[in-house]
């Protein structure tokens, strides 16, 4: 067993499973959405991200590409949530929960593919 | 992608997990911990504010407390934030720097730059391929002609010695095996400026193999290679190396002519020798006699052979014999440097004397010795290192023989003035007054200055030994003008001065002419081979390049103005 594979894994499957949480819910209602979900969420990415970088392989550039667009759709609710709180007073109406929910459904499909061709990697390798 | 690239990533891969993990807890933190407004209400700090805090804490910039003054929780968890995250700055930029400083980083930084320089070659290129005393001297030689070279070398002194030369041209220098296919490829070898090979290392394997590498590699390719023994030669001449050069083979041939015809001798000589030398006096080797050589390696068989077909008598000193193989009427043991064994070798009646074994002082010591039997012996001193020139030269040997200077010699020869070599051999078939002639027209246009011999190219660019195209001639000839060859070698100044230049060889699709007459008629394709001083070589330069002059030369008008000082000069009512 390689502890760097467990903790690469490890940071993959979380980035997942704590993104589908902050989806799970009514998508225009904003008690349904935690900000410190949505926090970790980022936090959880970037690391994912970090842990990619450097890879020669085809396998690699692809997890690496995959990261970087969730930890992308992420960035883009933080500013939208950052400015409908400070640029703009409106406040979490249902529109801006709405939106920002579904930039972070579309993180949950990055991150989908990321752990499929994890698990697809683990599978080739026969050992 | 690059591997320069991936080794940072891949390094800061760990600094870069820190930073996000300590950024977040404290960023977590500052939003958790209860906060106050400015009116004493409680409050939370959003996690847009905790960040814009935390950013400018970790930093050391320290904007103060925003957006309101905290609270003595906050203070005591902004403490433990300005610790923590200024330590993973430091760390993380510590690892950049020590990375920075990582020696195999910085050859992988270096071989980068190295094959972006080549890579953004324009103009035609030669790689050198080991700079020892062969490669700096044809580096210097290229670079002295305006032309462009690529060098690769095991040894990171000797890059160093060529950053210091302060070329007029830049050098992409690498220190790395040049018996690397990947190093040659890197070095520019399937590039397609890239005009010639020269292999001019220490080692005949590695030369061998970029010769090998650079004929599958770039079929078009000129490559030059040093070889110092014949198994090597034929092995590269069987895989159609274009030039094999073996410096003791090309020696001992030039000690051949210079027995027999002088005056040959001292042509070669004096066309391909480098322009910095003076001209030399002849020299007469004894052709009756008897000769004595000393070390009988690869020089000292190259010589025995060539004297025995001179019909002159031999006797060989070696002190190796068992190693090296003797001659077949056996040889004198020992090392020539005590007068015992010269002795034996009637060094006193002999009239010649061969130091050829691969040391120096022994060399040395053996011309003073036998000097002191026989003080009018002709000597030959084979010269291995260039650092021994000075004592070297306080011997006064009648020919000193310089194995990397010939190779240089005949390999510059063959990229710049590939025409020499077959004038060469034209004029081996002329006897020695005609060459005593040609050399006394030589330096009667030359005075006691080294005559520069070059070649000029009517319309055939690419070719390894080019200039610049002439294209004030090219483009007569296409308006169909008559250029005759007289007319390049009129002073650009004074028509009626000749310039101090003779021409050797004229070679057109007609054929060869050797010593073309001043009349010739020039056609598009034709190159000519000059020989004079090097002011004649700059002058003609004019001529070629230049219409009006070209025209002056030709008609003996002067320029005619150009159509706007015509309009002009028409406008003002000046007359000419």
């Amino acid at each position: 067993m390689n502890p760097n594979k467990v903790f690469f894994g490890f940071f993959i499957v979380l980035a997942l499973t704590l993104n589908f949480g902050f989806v799970v819910g009514e998508i225009d209602r904003p008690e349904h959405h935690h900000v410190y979900e949505f926090f970790a969420v980022i936090v959880v990415n970037v690391i994912a991200t970090i842990l990619k970088l450097g890879d020669r392989t085809q396998m690699g550039a692809v997890l690496l590409a995959t990261s970087l667009v969730a930890v992308l759709q992420l960035l883009a609710g933080a500013v939208v949530w950052w400015a409908a709180i400070y640029v703009s007073d409106i406040g979490m109406t249902p529109t801006v929960t709405a939106s920002i929910v579904s930039l972070a459904s579309g993180a949950v499909l990055a991150n989908v593919v990321s752990v499929v061709l994890l698990i697809v990697e683990t599978v080739t390798v026969r050992r | 992608m690059d591997s320069v690239i991936f080794t940072v990533i891949r390094r800061m891969r760990f600094p870069l997990m820190a930073l996000t993990i300590v950024y977040s807890i404290a960023v977590l933190g500052f939003t958790l911990i209860p906060a106050q407004d400015a009116s004493g209400n409680p409050a939370r700090m959003g996690f847009f504010d905790a960040f814009y805090f935390v950013s400018y804490t970790a930093t050391t910039i320290g904007f103060g407390e925003l957006p309101y003054p905290f609270t003595p929780a906050q203070r005591l968890w902004t403490i433990v934030c300005i610790y923590a995250t200024v330590i993973v700055w430091i760390y993380s930029i510590g690892t950049l720097i020590s990375l920075a400083q990582d020696a195999g980083f910085n050859r992988a930084v270096t071989r980068r730059r190295f094959r972006k320089r080549v890579r953004e070659l324009t103009r035609p290129f030669y790689l050198v391929c080991g700079y020892g005393e062969t490669g700096t001297a044809l580096t210097r030689a290229l670079i002295h002609r305006n032309r462009m070279a690529v060098v690769i070398d095991v040894d990171p002194q000797r890059i160093s010695a060529l950053k210091m030369e302060n070329y007029q041209l830049f050098v992409p220098a690498l220190c790395a095996d040049a018996g690397v296919p990947t190093i040659l490829r890197e070095a520019g070898l399937k590039h397609d400026r890239c005009i010639g090979v020269v292999a001019v290392t220490d080692d005949n394997e590695i030369n061998l193999k970029i010769s090998i590498t650079a004929k599958l590699l770039h079929k078009d390719i000129t490559v030059y290679a040093r070889s110092d023994s014949s198994d090597v030669e034929k092995n590269m001449e069987s895989f159609e190396t274009d030039n094999v050069v073996d410096p003791y083979e090309t020696f001992a041939l030039h000690l051949a002519i210079a027995l027999e015809m002088p005056c040959q001798f001292l042509i070669h000589r004096w066309l391909s020798g480098l322009n910095i030398e003076k001209l030399e006096e002849p020299v007469y080797p004894p052709a009756t006699g008897l000769w004595v050589i000393c070390g009988f390696g690869r020089f000292g068989k190259a010589i025995y052979s060539r004297l025995k077909v001179e019909g002159v008598g031999v006797i060989v000193i070696e002190a190796t014999p068992d190693r090296t193989g003797e001659p077949a009427e056996g040889c004198i043991k020992g090392r020539g440097t005590e007068a015992e064994t010269l002795k034996d070798a009637r060094i006193e009646s002999a009239v010649a004397l061969v130091a050829g074994t691969s040391d120096d002082t022994n060399n040395l010591s053996i011309v003073m010795t036998a000097k002191e039997l026989n003080s009018r012996l002709f000597v030959v001193l084979r010269q291995n290192e260039l650092v021994n020139q000075d004592i070297v030269d306080a011997v006064h040997a009648d020919i000193v023989m310089h194995p990397s200077a010939i190779i240089a010699n005949r390999i510059r020869v063959m990229m710049m003035v590939p025409l020499l070599r077959e004038f060469i051999v034209l004029a081996k078939m002329q006897d020695n007054a005609w060459a005593c002639e040609l050399a006394s027209r030589i330096s009667a246009l030359v005075g006691d200055e080294a005559p520069d011999v070059w070649e000029v190219c009517l319309k055939c660019s690419g070719l390894p030994g080019d200039r610049t195209d002439p294209v004030a001639v090219i483009r007569a000839l296409t308006d169909k003008q008559t250029v005759r060859l007289g007319h390049l070698m009129y002073d650009p100044h004074k028509r009626h001065d000749k310039l101090r230049c003779l021409t050797l060889l004229l070679k057109s699709e007609h054929g060869s002419t050797f010593l073309p007459k001043p009349e010739t008629a020039l056609s598009v394709g034709d190159r000519i081979l000059f020989c004079g001083s090097s002011a004649a070589r700059d002058d003609m330069e004019w001529t070629l390049q230049n219409e009006n002059i070209l025209r002056y030369s030709m008609t003996g008008k002067s320029r005619s103005p150009q159509r706007i000082w015509k309009v002009l000069a028409h406008a003002l009512g000046v007359r000419h």
